[in-house]
């Protein structure tokens, strides 16, 4: 007797997201089923890569990525460039760290003119991050947002406690914009629906449910984003059919696994593979799950992602 | 397919005589519903029914043994495609393949790099579970000196013996008696004298077919031989092929009752770049592969692997835990600080890596919460201002500090005045609320 394929027929979908203006813009999302699972539906677009990007020099990266880096971190604008010209980048994500109050505290007009410089140099999309303090946050993505417009960036994160202010930025200069909760489904939707409510269009909305590194929580990231997916598809929920982002690099980066040399611990193996691994399988595991967007560090690391979509796509 | 409790219901005795232990037999039905009782605990149920329920009762995907003795690994029985629904019940093996062409030097490598391979994470030992011999070179006497060595050098390792040669399988398999090795070459053309072997030798059979059509017709072919511990290859070579085929599989027998796919399914992870072929090896991992065979298994690659694996096989319903003691991390001097907060592996692993993120040596405090983190320990009545103050005095650490001084965490403020009543002649500080900012909390208490 034959096989007969089980296929899932969704009556959901996931938007379709664009990003960037031109000839580099990107689009990620429009599927109706499961990540990578073409054989029953569409698969229009995949996962995009963006290379992280600070406005200060990464001091706390650990070596191995650090130096890759190490003639254009002085530099936001030189990196950025690095990233797209040498690198290949699809997309930039500048990450606003020196605007912290323990690191720097940098103004927002500080901020909106790297984002200016950064923006006039790079024609590839552009996400714009704060340095995640809720009450900084407003007033430098306030400021970005003004200077960025017109090439249609992705401007984050609004959270529960300052969405409104970035979410009408964002809306009054026609951006894109993350909506991050912390790791709950339920969270992810109500921001997802408040932020609705203030007029902001649904369909540009991208969900970061917040990430967790390999080994670090990574198994709750990656359930939330399946059943974040999963009440998209199977149950149609329009709130949540955004993209997901997984802000891979920022987790990953920090931990002791990625920094811990071999002499220390031989039982862990080389250094530098590890760490290029660790970001790699971190960044799978969460496409497999449904991010659509990823913002990383290793370009060897990017570039093993890659390697494995293109092998599922 | 499962049945329902009422279905099940209706074959049972219905004389509610409780010798099952259960008040009714409709209550009984229910708990046979969801496996959770097994069906000999009623004396009076007919032959029949026993014959329905008991093929209902059987896991939709067969459980399968390779090896045998402590190192056995077993998969299969799984019951659900994601996670969130209830546990993946058995990791993925994860086998290292070595080929008959390989050199001495390789093979003994290989061999050495399993052995060599656990490693303890969070309380569990995890390591490459089993060898994969490979007869390349398609020689009856080349494979069975490969197998010759591998049961000398790693006598109680599973092992898997790749080949479509009957006598080549039949050679190598003779080093393995009483060792449940799986005999992975069963195809259409060969699957008689394959199956023959398998049975003769007490192996697990992998049957390879090109597509989900043809392994269904030779799953059903090696059935009618006798054969009830079946691998499936369904010939996917690509991601893409692996995640359909895999995932038609899964679903078919869980969902649509599909019984001649029933088994666990081996893929292929092989790739030239060592980083790409750790993502595949993830990939099968996480889409449902119970055996995954590698070209290599370095250290580095197998942190990797084995920590995705048990990411995503940990019951998502019970908190990983670490051991209850002080850790000492940076190596922490009389007067470094101590800081307390609770065995919840996540909370553990962050707190500990911020700890680490800012040099300061600190003597780490983790006790044992039953896995809830702080304010849910505390939520909870398990992380009270007596409890800790316990666990403080038995863990010696006194002797060891030169300041009664202990940090909790911001989110138990509230707890610092119960604890110094309790832990008398101590200094009770709060700490940060959140992990992300103990390395400037430290860094600024130490300048």
């Amino acid at each position: 007797m034959a096989f007969t394929p089980p296929k899932e027929v969704n009556t959901g979908k996931v938007y379709s997201v664009t990003m960037g203006t031109g000839e580099k813009a990107v689009t990620i999302g429009g599927e109706n089923v499961l990540p990578f699972h073409g054989f029953e539906g569409v698969v229009p677009n995949r996962p995009a890569i963006a290379f992280d990007v600070l406005d200060i020099a990464p001091v706390d990266w650990p070596d191995s990525v650090r130096e890759i880096y190490a003639g254009v971190s002085d530099d936001p604008v030189k990196w950025a460039k690095y990233c797209v010209e040498t690198l290949n980048a699809k997309a930039i994500a500048l990450r606003l760290s020196g605007t912290h109050p323990d690191n720097g505290n940098r103004s927002a007009a500080e901020a909106a003119d790297t984002v200016k410089r950064v923006l006039d140099a790079i024609n590839v999309p552009l996400i714009i991050l704060g340095s995640n303090h809720v009450e900084k946050d407003t007033d430098v993505l306030v400021k970005a947002a003004e200077v960025a417009k017109g090439r249609n960036c992705i401007i984050g994160k609004a959270q529960e406690a300052n969405y409104k202010t970035i979410a009408a930025a964002a809306m009054a200069h026609d951006h894109l914009l993350i909506a991050m909760s912390e790791l709950d489904i339920n969270l992810s939707k109500q921001l997802n629906i408040m932020i609705t409510q203030l007029g902001f269009n649904k369909e540009k909305i991208i969900i970061d449910p917040m990430c967790s590194a390999l080994g670090y929580g990574l198994e709750y990231t990656y359930t939330v984003m399946e059943r974040i997916r999963l009440a998209a598809l199977t149950q149609n929920d329009v709130t949540m059919q955004q993209p997901i982002v997984g802000d891979v690099g920022m987790y990953v980066w920090k931990i002791k696994e990625v920094s811990a040399s071999e002499d220390i611990l031989p039982e862990w193996g080389a250094l530098k593979e590890r760490g290029i691994a660790w970001e790699a399988q971190t960044a799978s595991a969460l496409v497999m799950s449904g991010a659509e967007l990823l913002i990383m560090r290793h370009p060897e690391a990017a570039a093993a992602v890659d390697a494995f979509i293109n092998e599922l796509m | 397919m499962a049945l329902t409790g009422v279905e099940i219901f209706k074959m049972l005795p219905k004389t509610n005589c409780k010798k099952c232990g259960f008040p009714t037999c409709l209550a009984f039905a229910m708990q046979l519903a969801q496996r959770k009782v097994s069906l000999d605990a009623c004396p009076d149920v007919s032959e029949d029914a026993k014959k329905t329920l008991g093929d209902a009762s059987a896991p939709p995907i067969r459980p399968i043994t390779i090896g045998a003795g402590a190192r056995a690994a077993t998969v299969g029985e799984e019951t659900v495609l994601f996670r969130h629904e209830k546990k993946f019940v058995h990791p993925s093996i994860l086998a290292v393949a070595i080929k008959d062409t390989d050199g001495d030097d390789v093979v003994v490598g290989k061999i050495n790099e399993c052995l060599a391979s656990e490693i303890d994470r969070v309380g569990q030992k995890l390591k490459i579970d089993a060898l994969c011999l490979i007869n390349e070179s398609n020689d009856a006497g080349k494979f069975d000196a490969l197998a010759k060595t591998a049961a000398a050098k790693a006598p109680d390792v599973a092992v898997i013996l790749s080949t479509e040669n009957v006598d080549a399988a039949k050679a190598a398999i003779a080093n393995f008696a009483g060792k449940k090795p799986l005999l992975y070459g069963a195809t259409e053309a060969n699957a008689e004298a394959m199956a023959a072997l398998a049975k003769a030798s007490g192996a697990s059979l992998g049957i390879k077919a090109a597509g989900l059509d043809a392994l269904q017709a030779l799953a059903d072919k090696v059935k009618g031989l006798g054969i009830e511990d079946i691998i499936l290859d369904s010939g996917a070579k690509t991601a893409k092929e692996m995640i359909e085929h895999n995932t038609y599989i899964r679903r078919a027998v869980l969902k649509k009752g599909n019984k001649s796919l029933g088994y666990p399914v081996i893929n292929m992870a092989i790739r030239d770049n060592n980083t790409l072929e750790t993502l595949i090896a993830g990939l099968g991992i996480m889409k449902y592969a119970a055996v995954v065979v590698l070209s290599s298994a370095q250290k580095w690659k197998n942190l990797v692997m084995f920590t995705l694996r048990q990411n995503i096989y940990t019951d998502p319903q019970v908190p990983m835990q670490v051991e209850q003691k002080v850790y000492e991390l940076g190596n922490p001097k009389a007067e470094s600080p101590l800081i307390v907060t609770t065995n919840f592996s996540l909370t553990y692993f962050i707190v500990a890596g911020e700890i680490e993120n800012s040099k300061v040596p600190t003597w780490l405090a983790i006790m044992d919460c039953e896995g809830l983190s702080v304010l849910t320990a505390w939520a909870a009545g398990k992380f009270t201002a007596s409890k800790i103050a316990a666990f403080i005095k038995d863990s010696g650490i006194e002797g060891k500090i030169a300041n009664k001084e202990l940090i909790i965490p911001g989110y138990v403020a509230i707890l610092s005045g119960a604890l110094e009543e309790k832990l008398e002649g101590w200094k009770i500080t709060v700490g940060p609320r959140e992990a992300n900012a103990l390395p400037s909390y430290l860094k600024s208490r130490s300048a």
